[in-house]
């Protein structure tokens, strides 16, 4: 009688709720952290650009699949090798009523080269922009740029009028001041959700914004954004039913999320790989008991460690089956990734002791690793499996793991990479293979920004010389040739160890379907409540 | 000088906690744009250019501007400290409405069934960390009764510059299991410091003749046994309500409270050095307050003490 009752009780909401036309679906989400700042040109992180893209657009911007279209813009061409003509959409308001047009996009550049600004770097690689009419920029680059519409889809485009009016004509400074303080805690673009209420490492609070000008698949009226900072909490809240959508989950806890009713964990290949780096520079390495040489400058030392990593127990015990092995330093995602190149490195310890010894290092030797313990999925977990592993060989690993504030203040560059041995991640932010042989392959070079997060400093002229094509080569067929030719180049010479690509790991309640981006951003776009 | 010394101590610390700059920039940033903000920061300075700025900023109540918020240090603890001050008067409430008539009973039936209860009770509340218990909570009440919210502050309601979750259904619901998971260990300690103070005080000669008087049994327990377990036991909860405030950073990043506690682990985590610096500032401010309430409290308390001071 009872469940008859309820049954009844069932059909008459559903009735009533697909009766009204106007149905509120709110959808509460949770991450670890909180956008440390609501101006979209402040930081430069993944997290906080997702977050922001829901509010703020930019000419162009990725699918759900991480494919490049237009948006602000309605199309662009390169008549020239360092001139780019961009198309700008007409009719676009916005949210606070602005008009979109060519002055808020050379505004918004210029806004992006302040003092404050995290977003040089990107502003940087336009050299000036010109208004030709109302809805059509020229964009000069310094030099020939293939992939200046990859990196624009995260320069977000702000209204000029209102951000001069609030006295924020300038990006939020850390420095603090009056000057950007508004658009930290207040936004205004022209994207699907509008922001209301703003309570920082508290609650967001989004609605739709009903003028949007796309047609995005989501039905979702409100959303409700609160972090949580204790992975238990936020599993205990997404079970209990207070949350629709929850990540990171612990890889340890998705077994939970399969047992509990009405959630389930969403897995899937992030574009981040994991690798590890090796100090094949220094004329002696800074942490290891063999002093006066360094023998992580011998090739046959490097591929000794390299036939020494089981990647595959890696993947099956560490990460839990989630992961995907990897021979390259970029993902499948990845604009330059090659297939045939990511087959891994072969497991054969025998291998790798008879290189070892022909490097005339018999019985090994001892070296420390250096791995953040709170930054990547498992980041210390593979640190230690890699340490055993390499023990088999005979060389003694000691793992110095520490959370990611101290990790890399030790090993960036402002510390002169005080490393011997580590463990990091990447994901180019451009997607592009470009930014992995700028960043990770070519020699460290302060001068020419390179090299700036190859700490092992492996160096190779021909990789240098290839980068510098790469980056203005305008065919892609020739310049995948190139792209092929240096990761080739890299992994004959073990440059590095790659490891895997790590999993993307979030928990939904059933009923809640979205699309998970390879690079760990959420779009509300892609929301459908059921 | 407490708090001059807490500021000098934690500065010396701060040197070990991280670079700050590596939490405020995107990976494409360049050194040199990340050693110029570091620069600009006053980061470069010696240590003692350092703390001599901060102490005269703190002086003037200025304690710069959150590395990660982008405001100003004071409006951020400003905004936290209701959530703090609310959880921290609630569990302290609980602590002493349940703490003392637990010690009380305790001591007046030492053999009765339900003392023994009570006892081995509170050695679990003193050994399992709060961290533990936060989660058998949530565990419970929250995932598989249902009863209440896991985590968050509820609905809030801003009172003046004050945030109060006390006007609101669902703020009491969120209010309920962190002040209660804090305030465990301080109940079990109280009970058991009334209990023992009890003990000793029924021994005494003074309720000997209050007994041998005739006076009645409930006068001789509440009038003059608890008045004279009251003293140490005011020390004890003044004490420990400012380690209630102090030690709700488990609690709240457990449940995810928006106080100040909350604030200052995710501060430590992106070594936002101003924010740690000004909340542990606060907090040494906040034990010389306590202390010097409880020394005032002693004079009503213990008359014994006025007439010392009336001779001097």
């Amino acid at each position: 009688m009872k469940t008859f009752t309820k049954r009844l009780l069932a059909v008459a909401t559903l009735a009533i709720l697909a009766a009204s036309p106007l149905q509120a679906k709110t959808f509460k989400w949770a991450f670890q952290g909180d956008v440390q700042s609501l101006d979209p040109h402040a930081l430069n992180e993944t997290f906080t650009m997702g977050f922001m893209g829901n509010v703020y657009e930019a000419l162009s911007a990725y699918t759900d699949d991480l494919e490049l279209v237009p948006a602000l813009a309605e199309s662009w061409s390169n008549p020239e090798p360092s001139k780019w003509i961009i198309k700008l959409r007409k009719g676009v308001k916005f949210q606070e009523g602005g008009d979109f047009n060519a002055d808020d996009v050379i505004f918004s550049w210029k806004r992006c080269l302040s003092e404050g600004s995290d977003m040089k770097g990107r502003a940087g690689l336009i050299k000036e922009m010109k208004k030709i009419d109302d809805y059509t920029v020229e964009a000069i680059t310094p030099s020939p740029n293939p992939i200046l519409m990859q990196e624009m889809a995260w320069l977000y485009i702000m209204d000029k009028e209102w951000s001069i009016e609030h006295k924020t004509a300038e990006t939020t400074n850390v420095k603090g001041g009056e000057e950007g303080n508004y658009a930290n805690m207040h936004a205004n673009g022209t994207g699907p959700f509008i922001i209301t209420d703003r309570q920082p490492d508290v609650k967001t609070i989004f609605k739709r914004n009903e003028n949007y000008w796309g047609n995005p698949k989501t039905n979702i009226t409100e959303g409700i954004f609160t972090p949580v900072k204790q992975a238990a909490t936020r599993v205990a809240a997404l079970i209990s039913g207070e949350l629709d959508l929850i990540y990171p989950v612990p890889v340890q806890d998705w077994k939970r999320l399969e047992k509990a009713s009405g959630v389930k964990p969403l897995s899937g290949p992030e574009a981040r790989t994991i690798f590890l780096g090796m100090d094949s520079s220094r004329d002696e390495l800074l942490y290891s008991n063999i002093k006066g040489k360094n023998p992580l400058k011998d090739v046959r030392v490097r591929k000794a460690f390299a036939h020494a990593l089981n990647l595959e127990a890696i993947h099956k015990k560490v990460m839990r089956g989630a992961s995907t092995p990897a021979g390259l330093l970029v993902a499948p995602q990845v604009n330059g990734f090659s297939e045939a190149l990511n087959t891994p490195y072969s497991y054969d310890p025998e291998l790798s002791k008879k290189l070892l010894a022909e490097a005339g290092y018999p019985d090994g030797f001892e070296i420390t690793i250096d791995c953040p313990n709170n930054r990547y999925v498992n980041d210390e977990k593979i640190c230690q499996a890699a340490a055993g592993m390499l023990a088999k060989i005979g060389v003694k690993v000691e793992v110095f793991a520490q959370p990611k504030s101290k990790y890399f203040a030790k090993v960036l560059a402002q510390n002169n990479y005080d490393t011997s041995f580590y463990l990091l991640g990447w994901t180019p932010g451009s997607m592009d293979s470009h930014n992995v042989l700028i960043n990770l392959l070519s020699c460290q070079n302060k001068e020419k920004k390179m090299g700036t997060f190859n700490f092992g400093n492996y160096c190779n002229a021909e990789i240098d010389a290839l980068t510098d094509k790469v980056g203005s080569e305008t065919n892609p067929a020739k310049r995948q040739a190139m792209i092929d030719k240096a990761f080739k180049i890299a992994k004959d010479e073990v440059a590095y160890l790659p490891i895997h690509q790590q999993p993307l790991s979030w928990g939904v309640r059933d009923g809640v379907s979205v699309s998970q981006r390879a690079d760990n951003v959420l779009d509300l776009r892609s929301v459908v409540l059921q | 000088m407490v708090m001059l010394a807490v500021a000098f101590i934690a500065f010396s610390l701060f040197r070990y906690v991280g670079n700050p700059i590596n939490n405020m920039v995107g990976q494409d940033t360049s050194i040199a744009e990340r050693e110029e903000i570091r620069k600009q920061l006053g980061l470069d300075d010696p240590f003692f250019v350092q703390f001599g700025n901060f102490v005269i900023d703190a002086v003037h109540g200025e304690f710069g501007s959150s590395y990660r918020h982008r405001r100003p240090v004071s409006d951020l603890l400003a905004e936290r400290l209701p959530a703090t001050l609310e959880l921290s008067f609630f569990s302290g409430m609980i602590a002493l409405f349940i703490g003392i008539p637990m010690g009380i009973y305790t001591a007046l039936n030492r053999k009765s069934v339900l003392s023994k209860i009570f006892m081995t009770l509170s050695l679990i509340g003193v050994s399992l960390p709060t961290f533990l218990i936060g989660i058998l909570f949530i565990l419970f009440f929250g995932v598989i009764l249902q009863w209440l919210p896991t985590f968050g502050r509820g609905e809030v309601v801003q009172v003046g510059w004050w945030s109060t979750g006390l006007l609101t259904i669902s703020g009491w619901k969120a209010l309920i299991m962190p002040a209660v998971t804090l305030a465990l260990f301080q109940m079990t300690l109280i009970m058991r410091l009334v209990r023992a103070e009890m003990l000793e005080v029924l021994q005494t000669d003074f309720i000997k003749f209050a007994r041998a008087r005739g006076l009645p049994t409930r006068s001789v327990h509440f009038r003059h046994a608890l008045k004279n377990t009251l003293v140490p036991v005011i020390t004890i909860t003044g004490l420990q309500f400012g380690s209630i405030i102090a030690f709700a950073i488990i609690t709240e990043s457990v449940f995810q409270w928006p106080g100040m506690g909350l604030l200052f682990i995710q501060a430590i985590h992106e070594v936002d050095i101003p924010v740690m610096a000004a909340y542990l500032v606060m907090i040494a401010l906040f034990f010389v307050v306590i202390n010097l309430i409880v020394d005032i409290l002693y004079f009503f308390v213990d008359p014994r003490l006025r007439v010392d001071r009336a001779a001097v």
